[in-house]
């Protein structure tokens, strides 16, 4: 048991040490830092902090002052400002830099309000669009006015209706999921999909080539005859997952200072649009618990694996199975997503290599009662015990094969050589 | 501390590894382990670290079997060298010494005394891909001979040294058997075995052909080598009956003959002939009984 803490230290310090780790993990962190401040990076790039100018020239004499009112009020990047001079006197403006673009605001035969905007940025449409629906919103109320139309009838006429889903109780006293609890569900789901898949892509092939890696370079025999290739399979699947989970706590914390340093800008942005502050705790603990178990079913997977094949370009070839799964595995969650009651999602949930994925998203978005879950837990447990039962005789006997090799002949014969008389 | 093969066979299937092994290595002996390319030496090594098991027979040291409780008395320096090319001399052999029991100040003090006397204290913090390839070697021996084991497997130690480091690493095997360890030495350099070991076995096809102690095996083989300088051409020599093989050097000749007694024949011959500046009986060569017994085209 001693040794195996010494394979698990030695896997994960080497491993945290390497110029690999330290680089991609400092990359992640620099992306981390840059998406909190997005908004201050934008900023620099858009130079000096005063908004844009938009002259108006108001042929009306009228709408100047309305329309101003309503784009302040929007709180849009830039400010107006009334011109008194002619059009071409305005675009010599523009060409100096001091206004982004002229709007010119005149009546029509009808007496309604037509604009043209004059830019040399044509290609920006965000400043136009706002000024194409303020003076929308303006000319409704003009044209309505002078139909004789109250201007409390309008506002009722465009105010949005009133629609809500209510969740009613079921036969069995539970309440289905409110649409907030859904959403919420739905970020948690996306996240703990897109890790799950990012760690096992990652740590399963990190396991496939250091085994490979201790093959190739000979060193495997010597390790093989200190301490038990079973107990070194499992120190490296743990140390590497250790590895993972430090990983990942790093980008946590970063993540949760940046966001209590920004709180004021950040809350109600991306907290909500996740809806995480309205998942319930046994969520939390499904997707820890999925999670663990799905890393440890891909992880032995890929240690057998990695030890049939002796030389690192196989690695890739070998491990293709895996990956395949676990990007079908990543497809079917991204359908059921859409469809979480589907009989074919409930049928693969049951499918150990799609449990993680799968089962987890059912009980993020729906009311799945406990023994099914349960049910695919255990049968994960016992797919992991199997494996590693097959992956351990598989290990034993596969460090010692060298050559060309990635079939399942190999496979057949690392168990032989393993085989215990 | 005797270690005991018992009637071991191995098989592959329909493949037989190693046939009905017996050989006995006790304390303070370095045994070699002699055989050709794919004679079933490296299984056997296998067989007895227990990365294999055996598929009959019996293997045992102090009368038990081993298994990776006793992995920290047993040191192995297997055929096809590996160290991990990216970690410095110091943590590869912390690492693997750590495996074999040792604790880490133990080991660092062990080690630098290891590297003192392979004359290449400065390599202590290199990564092991910067050394030479015989600098790697001498890292590979310290690991399996660290932690002091007492038995030590060597398969080929010497394989692309120096003479220099050749006789170095030698003084080192010679020392760890004068302490009391257990040596199974296997080579393909028959004049190392020749100076290391008092007792051998030769395989062929899983088989040992020859077995015993090497005064023995040489005594028992019969044949001697005569060697002749002489300054006439002694090509008639190999039509005396009982000359086996007839071998010329620029200077004279050397030749296989069955018994001592032949030489006599041979000296009668010559006489007379012409002016001889040598001539010499010799035990035969470990090299001359590993051609004859282990194989046609061996070198």
């Amino acid at each position: 048991m001693n040794k195996f803490w010494i394979v698990l230290a030695h896997t994960y310090w080497t491993r945290f040490k390497s110029k690999s780790f330290l680089i991609t993990t400092g990359i992640f962190l620099l992306f981390i830092i840059g998406i909190a401040n997005i908004q201050s990076i934008v900023g620099l790039f858009d130079g000096d902090n005063e908004p844009d100018i938009v002259g108006v020239i108001d042929e009306t004499d009228s709408i100047y002052p309305t329309l101003s009112k309503s784009t302040d009020q929007m709180d849009s990047s830039f400010v107006l400002e009334s011109v008194d001079g002619s059009l071409e006197e305005a675009e010599e403006m523009i060409n100096n830099g001091e206004y982004i673009g002229v709007l010119q605001v005149s009546f029509n035969e009808e007496n309604l309000p037509v604009g043209s905007y004059h830019t040399d940025q044509p290609s920006n449409t965000s400043v136009s669009n706002i000024l194409e629906n303020q003076l929308q919103q303006i000319k409704i109320a003009m044209a309505t006015n002078q139909a004789g139309v109250d201007q409390a009838v309008i506002e009722s006429i465009y105010s949005p209706v009133t629609f809500d889903m209510v969740p009613i109780e079921s036969a069995d006293g539970s309440t289905a999921k409110t649409e907030e609890e859904l959403s919420g569900a739905r970020g948690l789901v996306y996240a703990m999909l897109f890790l799950l898949y990012m760690t096992v892509l990652t740590y399963g092939n990190m396991i496939a080539m250091d085994i490979a890696n201790e093959k190739s370079s000979r060193v495997m025999e010597i390790l093989i005859s200190s301490s038990s290739p079973v107990s070194q399979m499992f120190a490296k699947i743990i140390g590497i997952a250790l590895l993972g989970l430090t990983q990942i706590a790093i980008f946590i914390i970063a993540g949760y200072v940046l966001i209590k340093q920004k709180q004021d800008e950040l809350v109600g942005g991306m907290f909500e649009f996740f809806g995480l502050s309205d998942i319930a705790i046994s969520t939390f603990v499904y997707a820890i618990v999925f999670f663990l178990l799905g890393y440890l079913l891909y992880a032995t997977l890929s240690a057998m694996l990695g030890s049939l094949v002796s030389r690192m370009e196989d690695v890739q070839q070998i491990m293709m199975p895996v990956i395949l799964l676990i990007i079908i595995a990543f497809m079917v969650s991204i359908f059921g997503l859409n469809a979480p009651d589907s009989s074919f999602i409930t049928i693969t949930s049951y499918i150990p290599f799609f449990t993680p994925m799968v089962m987890f998203l059912r009980v993020g978005m729906l009311d799945v009662p406990f023994w099914e879950v349960g049910l695919g837990i255990g049968i994960m447990i016992v797919t992991i015990l199997i494996f590693a039962v097959i992956g351990a005789r598989v290990y034993r006997g596969g460090v010692l094969m060298y050559g060309r090799s990635s079939s399942l002949k190999d496979f057949k014969q690392a168990i032989q050589l393993s085989k215990k008389e | 501390m005797t270690l005991r093969l018992e009637q071991v066979t191995k098989q592959f299937g329909s493949f037989t590894a190693v046939n009905n092994l017996s050989i006995e290595i006790p304390e303070k002996q370095i045994f070699g382990f002699l055989g050709a390319n794919g004679a079933g030496k490296t299984t056997t090594f296998r067989m007895i670290l227990g990365l294999i098991d055996a598929t009959d027979g019996k293997i045992s040291w102090n009368g038990e079997t081993i298994d990776y409780s006793k992995s920290d008395q047993i040191g192995y320096l297997p055929e096809e060298r590996g160290l991990y090319p990216k970690l410095k001399v110091s943590e590869q052999i912390v690492y693997l010494g750590r495996l074999r029991g040792m604790k880490k100040n133990d080991i660092l003090a062990e080690l630098k005394i290891w590297l003192e006397r392979f004359k290449v204290p400065e390599y202590l913090d290199k990564k092991i891909e910067e050394l030479s390839k015989g600098n790697q070697q001498k890292i590979q021996f310290i690991s399996a001979v660290i932690h002091k084991p007492k038995l030590l497997i060597l398969d080929e130690p010497f394989s692309g040294l120096d003479p220099v480091n050749v006789e170095m690493l030698k003084d080192a095997v010679k020392d760890l058997k004068e302490s009391g360890t257990s040596i199974v030495f296997s080579s393909h350099q028959m004049d190392h075995v020749e100076e290391l070991c008092e007792h051998l076995c030769i395989m062929q096809h899983g088989k040992p052909i020859v077995h015993g102690g090497l005064t023995e095996i040489k005594r028992s083989f019969g044949k001697k080598n005569l060697f002749i300088h002489a300054d006439f051409d002694l090509d008639f020599l190999k039509d005396i009956p009982g000359v086996v093989s007839y071998k010329t050097f620029t200077e004279g000749c050397k030749l296989q003959i069955e018994s001592e007694a032949i030489s006599q024949e041979v000296l009668k011959a010559i006489q007379g002939k012409g002016f001889v500046r040598r001539f010499e009986l010799e035990e035969p060569s470990l090299n001359d009984i590993f051609i004859e017994k282990a194989g046609e085209s061996y070198e």
